[in-house]
């Protein structure tokens, strides 16, 4: 269900003037945020995505009034934000998260396949830790107001948005400068959150639930989005199978593999995908605070210093940096396992 | 008397996980397992569904007795 609304959000908002392919895409649009405050400085991504302000009000409200909100944290803040750095650099390497591939897949980008292949990969060793006793530890509760400072933060990204003093920046080319309007970008989102905080719809947990126990639920979201945008796109003619020449895309398949790949094996240690990361850090868990907080530093950095891809390709330091990421995300996975570290996993 | 596995505090899927492994090592009988977000809760809850164990829950505050019987 929340997986048909999504989609057709997410066409819906390609519609009103978001870029091809991106009605919704977690990683892009935080990478855009961190853009709009300065963090990093590509001209053409800079633009508060108001998609991701309202993904956090929504859920925040939402688990407000199901009284499912809990102020927690203390699982291992640190590494969680190592390994959020390194699931963007993936994902921009790749150019978009799980939910983007998804949309990619179902405007017929092909590459998007090659990407969900990866993803596939990199989500199975994920498993392997997690069946090695793989765990960041436990969250206990926190003091309640810890957990509305996130929900705080994006207000007033939202009154920064609004007001557009001179120092936050808006792209004025580029996907940074293709956006819906205001309005229905943050009401897109606050749908969005709502419903994800009520399905818990996360992308990686669709796959991983589905390996480890053949559990479907989730997965059965990703696989809503995947035909009802595919439907959509169909009946809108915007149906374009092939590996050249897709909208903010590249056709370079190993690192289109190895980009999802590390997103994804970073994102079953972190416990979900960076959808679920927003949502569970509005419902007041500070751990995912940091994993957001992660991904955006990561984004800053990719465009930084030159590590994200484009349509021209990814470039040589970019493919490094994937490598690197493999390196450390394994390193964290190894030492938090209880099987190869006696520090490591949660006390059973 | 009943063991009470503790996830309080656990992220998916070590919850669930913590579940499935009592449900192995069991085969049947009753055992609880305690969480403290809804999230855990609805996994376990599949979880007990899918393997066809009965369940029950109780909310002592902010935490989540749950009860696998088979």
């Amino acid at each position: 269900m929340t997986g048909a609304v999504v989609a057709a959000l997410a066409l819906v908002l390609v519609r009103l003037g978001n870029p091809p392919n991106m009605g919704y895409c977690i990683a892009c649009f935080l990478r855009d945020v961190a853009g709009g405050l300065g963090l990093h400085r590509a001209n053409t991504v800079q633009y508060i995505r108001p998609e991701i302000l309202g993904l956090v009000l929504g859920g925040f409200l939402t688990s407000l009034s199901t009284r499912e909100y809990r102020a927690l944290g203390g699982s291992s803040p640190l590494p969680r934000f190592v390994l959020a750095f390194f699931a963007m650099i993936g994902m921009l390497v790749f150019l978009g998260c799980p939910l983007r591939m998804i949309l990619r897949l179902s405007a017929g980008d092909l590459n998007a396949l090659v990407g969900l292949a990866g993803l596939v990969g990199g989500v199975a060793i994920g498993i392997l830790f997690i069946r090695k006793g793989f765990s960041l530890g436990r969250a206990t509760a926190q003091n309640k107001s810890s957990g509305y400072i996130f929900p705080a933060i994006t207000l007033a990204l939202l009154v920064l948005l609004l007001a557009r003093p001179a120092y936050i920046f808006f792209s004025e080319q580029g996907p940074g400068s293709m956006h819906a309007p205001l309005l229905a970008s943050l009401a897109a989102g606050v749908i969005f959150g709502a419903l994800a905080q009520r399905s818990r719809l996360c992308l990686v947990g669709g796959l991983r639930d589905f390996i480890l126990f053949r559990d479907f639920y989730l997965l059965s979201g990703f696989v809503a989005i995947l035909l009802v945008a595919l439907a959509g796109n169909l009946a809108l003619g915007s149906f374009n199978p092939g590996f050249e020449n897709q909208p903010i895309a590249h056709s370079d398949g190993l690192w289109n593999f190895l980009g999802l790949a590390l997103a994804g094996f970073a994102s079953v240690l972190l416990g979900g995908c960076p959808l679920r990361q927003l949502i569970s850090a509005s419902e007041g868990n500070t751990d995912s605070v940091i994993t957001v907080i992660g991904l955006i530093a990561g984004a800053a950095f990719a465009h930084n210093f030159g590590l994200a891809a484009s349509a021209r390709g990814v470039p040589a330091a970019g493919q490094i940096a994937v490598l690197i990421g493999f390196a450390v995300v394994l390193t964290v996975a190894f030492f938090n396992s209880n099987a190869f570290s006696k520090q490591g996993g949660a006390e059973q | 008397m009943t063991e009470v596995k503790d996830a309080r505090g656990l992220l998916c899927p070590e919850p669930v996980l913590m579940a499935k492994g009592e449900i192995d090592r069991l085969g049947s009988g009753t055992f609880q397992i305690v969480v403290n977000t809804a999230a855990a809760r609805d996994n376990i809850a599949r979880l007990a569904k899918n393997q066809k164990w009965d369940l029950s829950i109780e909310q002592l505050g902010e935490e989540f007795f749950l009860t696998l019987k088979k």
